[in-house]
């Protein structure tokens, strides 16, 4: 870890102006994947603005019915609300489906959307990296891939965004409530939010330098049942393969989202159309334009197979 | 002692505290954090410094230069070592590639330098501001391509357990193309972390040309003398302590570079040295199991006896290093007149393979118990049925050697009856339980029982506590407690009355923790001790040595009782002595026999597989601690489970390296994955193992277990996977349409 400053602003605007000015700074809320990174020296910030005191860890209605979730909400209080539990049920699944207990404790809503690819090659610093080291290459498309992405990837990288929430939140339509450093509010939908890789795999959100995420928005509820449905090697403490977020109705139409196989979560909203059809009509849609390696081209039909999971889980 | 005839009867028959369910006595410690680790000794070297290990970025070449200014300017920084200061240092026991200095760089994260400083953040931070430039070179990391220029395993190479590379009974290939019912097969294991909870961690502290390593090992014998060679120093100028071991699994059986640089660093900072291993060195640093391709082959007749049978493994290693023994049980397993075993090793330049609990036997029977499984699926018979008929009371190879005790059948039938394998469905794919496909798989359990000298010295003092000393440890499994309980039962006290000291240089020098014959072993030379230490309490109290009864915490004989504490009220009693097996051992086979049963459910739509249900039943001689050696066995048949579904060091074969190396990406089951598990223990005790007649279960537990999970998911979903780990991706294509 390399030493650096430390800073706790008042306002949202003053901790977004603390991190534009510096640029090597970094947010921090729960910390439990930034640390990791810093320790690691994957992540260097020169200076940490410390943005727990700020209040933003409330859980309110919208005039339209929906939801605010504040940006420091932990991910426990956040799967535990009422609310979240009657009216957004896909989301409370795929946080509780995510990391372990003690990290959900401390993970905050807006430091999930933003954790950090688990890529093998990202977490060692002898190997090539685009998205830790740009321009160093990318040792995964040749390498260990069997955890990566298989589609929206480019030449200079294939890391998957590893989380479970933004699935959900992605098939919930969410919107993401953000402040600059003018003080400037800003609302981006989940969908523009996190980006493809491209040429330059080092940026995993469209956030600008110094932007602070204030809240995720809820639209109102959307009916039918909800399903998270993550698939990994072991039963609990472990990546998703491929996850589903799905909304669905006893007819199968509704709407889904894919987990663990792209840099972002992954919805094509044109192909939902086709899911009273079954699976495969929807996931060859979804996933028409797939580039996998050898080693992760199973998770093209596991995706297939999850969502007919799902699909059999709604019609029950 | 020289255990030289089969045992008699003697005073551990009486079974007032050996062979009771005991708490372990270091429990109490490990649950308060009061049972100090290796990297935690802050009671013995409060001023240590910390050593922070640089591995090397490439799997093969040489290091040219290493630039150290930045990171000796660095603050904090009180020292670093590289490899380039550093003469190549002596291998030590068991050690296969080269632990430090020089320029050659044979694996990645090879330890290149230390950088030692006053707190482990500052070492850290200041091991990224060395540079090294390499000279890299091309290496072999890919064992399916390196397999095809394999060398044979000369037969007198004495690999495995007592027995040789290769191995021939009859004429395999004649009686394999006459018979009616055959099986030719390949399958492959991968390569395996013993991924422990405690990593390797050293302090390391000089006085003078003295060096004290308090560490973490399972044996401290091999390391005491290992270390003093690496180091060049006199065995008596070195001492190694390891009370406490957070796992090993054969990854601590032997000097790592957390030792030898924890003394290096501490000579060059002058003052104690800390070092532990992170977890990528632990992946790419230290030793794993190596991966295998194994083939084989089996002929029966129609009414399923074994006329040939034949099992070739080809594994890799580096240099000088050993082949996976993975054919070693088929030697002893099944009859059948007409045998081949053979293995091969391939060159590989990846890290270090080496033993990993029940190495040759945990990845031997993952292979040859599914191999019984298609051949009694072939022939029309229940899994468990052809293996009973194809039994046998003496080694298969020579027919004049008896097993001592052999009760695999018994194992056999009792655990089908618990397990309602009658129940099973032999047609695969046949039952559901909602989403879940569900099968029952069953494998048989074998693995040698390896005897150790071992040592120990034991004192009476005149309060009337025993105390036991020797360089024994106990890495998680309960060597302490059995050893108290043996002392106990030896000298006629409660458990309470016993201490024991373990894993001191020190003291007499014991078995050690490893192929499942320390607590056979270890036990043995504390009962040799104690039956010196009655001799001279006899005398003493003036007692004849044999009608002496110690018993309720008093010497008695005829009509006289004295308390055994007056024995020493004018100064302690002491006696040492050391168990020793001889040829004698070697007149019958004695092994340890198992039974695991295993319920899977296969999800329809996913092809995830969960483990719903686990027995195993033992037969392994006298339980010494019905409690911990269940733990042991459960502990083992979790790890088989990994091996099964998920554990795999993830080779990079352009880069050579393990990718996966750490906890998030080599994964091993969690609490969620192991749902019930139930151990039973047949009452067995074998007079040929020991004075103890007990033999070991730890390896036992892990040996066969993934067999009997690949055979679970084959008839759960009629799909045969001859590629373990098996997980999902193996399975997907030919699942059945789940629409």
């Amino acid at each position: 870890m390399k030493s650096f400053t430390y800073e706790r602003p008042s306002t949202p605007a003053e901790a977004a102006a603390a991190v534009a000015r510096n640029g090597q700074a970094k947010f921090i809320a729960g910390g439990t994947n930034l640390l990791d990174l810093m320790k690691l020296q994957i992540e260097t910030p020169r200076h940490l603005v410390d943005v727990n005191g700020l209040g933003l860890d409330a859980v309110e209605p919208t005039d339209d019915g929906g939801l605010r979730i504040g940006a420091l909400v932990r991910n426990t209080d956040l799967a535990a609300h009422p609310r979240v539990r009657r009216d957004y049920g896909v989301l409370a699944r795929a946080l509780l489906a995510g990391a372990s207990g003690q990290l959900r404790n401390k993970a905050t809503t807006a430091g999930n959307l933003l954790q950090r690819t688990r890529c093998p090659y990202f977490y060692d610093t002898a190997q090539a990296c685009n998205k830790r080291q740009p321009g160093s290459g990318c040792s995964a498309l040749d390498g260990v891939s069997r955890q990566l992405a298989v589609i929206g990837g480019s030449a200079a990288c294939i890391a998957t965004h590893p989380g479970d929430m933004a699935v959900a939140m992605r098939v919930l339509d969410a919107t993401v409530e953000t402040v600059d450093d003018a003080g400037a509010a800003r609302k981006i939908p989940i969908a523009a939010f996190h980006r493809l890789p491209g040429d330059d795999p080092s940026r995993d959100t469209n956030l600008k330098p110094g932007e602070l995420i204030t809240a995720v928005t809820l639209p109102k509820p959307v009916p039918g049942t909800h399903i998270y449905r993550k698939v990994r090697d072991r039963a609990s403490y472990a990546y998703a393969l491929v996850s589903v977020a799905a909304i669905l109705g006893k007819d199968g139409s509704g709407h889904v989202a894919f987990g663990g196989v792209a840099h972002k979560p992954w919805r094509v909203e044109a192909a939902e159309a086709d899911l009273p059809q079954g699976a495969r009509a929807v996931t060859q849609k979804v996933f028409a334009d797939a580039e996998p390696t050898h080693e992760n081209a199973y998770k093209l039909k596991l995706a297939e197979r999850t969502l007919g999971a799902a699909l059999n889980q709604a019609r029950a | 002692m020289k255990f030289d005839s089969p045992a008699g009867p003697n005073p551990i028959d009486r079974l007032k505290v050996v062979g009771h369910a005991t708490d372990r006595i270091d429990g109490k410690y490990k649950t308060t954090g009061t049972a100090p680790y290796a990297y935690e000794r802050h009671d013995v070297a409060p001023d240590a410094a910390y050593g922070y290990v640089l591995g090397s970025a490439i799997a093969k070449g040489r290091v040219r230069g290493i630039d150290t200014a930045s990171a000796r300017r660095a603050p904090g920084v009180l020292a670093v070592v590289t490899t380039l200061d550093t003469p190549r240092i002596a291998r030590g026991v068991m050690n296969v590639a080269y632990l430090f200095g020089g320029d050659v760089i044979q694996h990645y994260h090879q330890a290149i330098a230390v950088v030692v400083a006053e707190t482990f953040e500052q070492a850290r931070a200041a091991s990224f501001l060395v540079t090294v430039d390499y000279a890299p070179e091309a290496g072999q990391f890919d064992l399916a391509v390196a397999a095809k220029t394999a060398e044979p395993v000369p037969a007198d190479s004495g690999e495995g357990s007592g027995g040789n590379g290769e191995e021939r009974v009859g004429d395999f290939e004649g009686a394999f193309a006459q018979a009616p019912v055959t099986l030719d097969a390949t399958y492959i294991t991968a390569d395996e972390s013993h991924a422990m909870m405690e990593p390797h961690a050293t302090v390391a502290a000089w006085e003078g040309d003295r060096v004290t390593l308090w560490t973490s090992n399972q044996m401290i014998g091999w390391g005491h003398g290992s270390i003093a060679k690496m180091l060049g120093l006199p065995k008596e100028k070195v001492r190694l302590d390891a009370p406490y071991v957070g796992g090993g699994f054969g990854g601590k059986l032997f000097i790592r570079a957390d030792a030898v640089l924890a003394a290096l660093a501490a000579k060059q900072a002058g003052r104690p040295v800390k070092v532990a291993l992170t977890r990528p060195l632990i992946a790419n640093n230290t030793t794993h199991r190596p991966a295998t391709i194994q083939r084989v082959r089996i002929g029966a007749t129609q009414d399923g006896t074994i006329t040939a049978i034949a099992h070739e493994s080809t594994s890799g290693n580096l240099p000088d290093g050993d082949p996976e023994t993975a054919v070693n049980q088929t030697k002893y397993l099944y009859a059948g007149k007409n045998r081949l075993t053979a293995m091969k090793l391939a060159r590989l330049d990846l890290p270090e393979g080496n033993a990993m609990r029940a190495p040759g036997e945990a990845p031997g029977l993952a292979v040859l118990e599914v191999a019984m499984d298609e051949m009694a699926e072939k022939l029309g018979l229940d899994p468990v049925e052809f293996r009973i008929r194809n039994d046998t009371q003496v080694v298969p190879t020579q027919p004049d050697l008896r097993f001592s005790q052999r009760d695999l059948v018994g194992c056999l039938k009792l655990g089908a009856e618990k397990f309602g394998w009658a129940k099973r469905n032999p047609k695969p794919g046949q039952v559901r339980d909602g989403q879940w496909l569900v099968g029952l798989g069953m494998a048989a359990a074998f693995r040698d029982n390896m005897v150790m000298k071992s040592g120990a010295r034991v004192r009476l003092d005149s309060g009337g506590t025993v105390t036991v000393e020797t360089d024994m440890t106990d890495v998680g499994t309960g060597s302490y407690t059995i050893i108290a309980q043996t002392a106990a039962e030896m000298m006629g006290v409660p458990l309470d009355r016993v201490a024991v000291r373990l894993g001191d240089s020190e003291f007499p020098v014991s078995a050690g923790s490893g192929g499942q014959f320390g607590a056979n072993s270890s036990t043995a030379g504390v009962y040799a001790a104690c039956v010196k230490l009655r001799e001279a309490i006899a005398q003493k109290l003036g007692f004849n040595a044999t009608d002496a009864v110690f018993e309720d915490g008093e010497v008695r004989a005829g009509n006289r009782a004295i308390p055994l504490a007056e024995a020493a009220s004018d100064g302690a009693l002491v006696a040492e002595d050391t168990i020793e097996f001889g040829k004698f051992s070697k007149t019958q086979q004695v092994s340890t026999f198992g039974a695991h049963f295993v319920e899977v459910g296969v999800d329809l739509y996913t092809a995830e597989v969960r483990v719903r249900r686990m027995l195993a039943v033992c037969a392994a001689g006298r339980i010494l601690n019905p409690k911990s050696a269940r733990s042991q066995v459960i502990g083992g048949m979790v790890m088989g489970t990994g091996a099964a579904l998920m554990e795999e060091l993830a080779v990079d074969t352009k880069r050579g390296f393990f990718a996966n190396h750490d906890l998030a990406g080599y994964e091993v089951p969690v609490h969620a994955d192991i749902p019930h598990q139930e151990v039973i223990f047949l009452d067995e005790v074998d007079a040929m193992s020991s004075p103890m007649k007990a033999k070991g279960v730890g390896e036992l537990g892990i040996s066969g277990v993934g067999a009997a999970v690949a055979n679970a998911i084959y008839n759960a979903t009629g799909i045969r996977v001859r590629d373990y780990p098996i997980t999902l991706d193996k399975l997907l294509d030919r699942m059945p349409d789940a629409a």
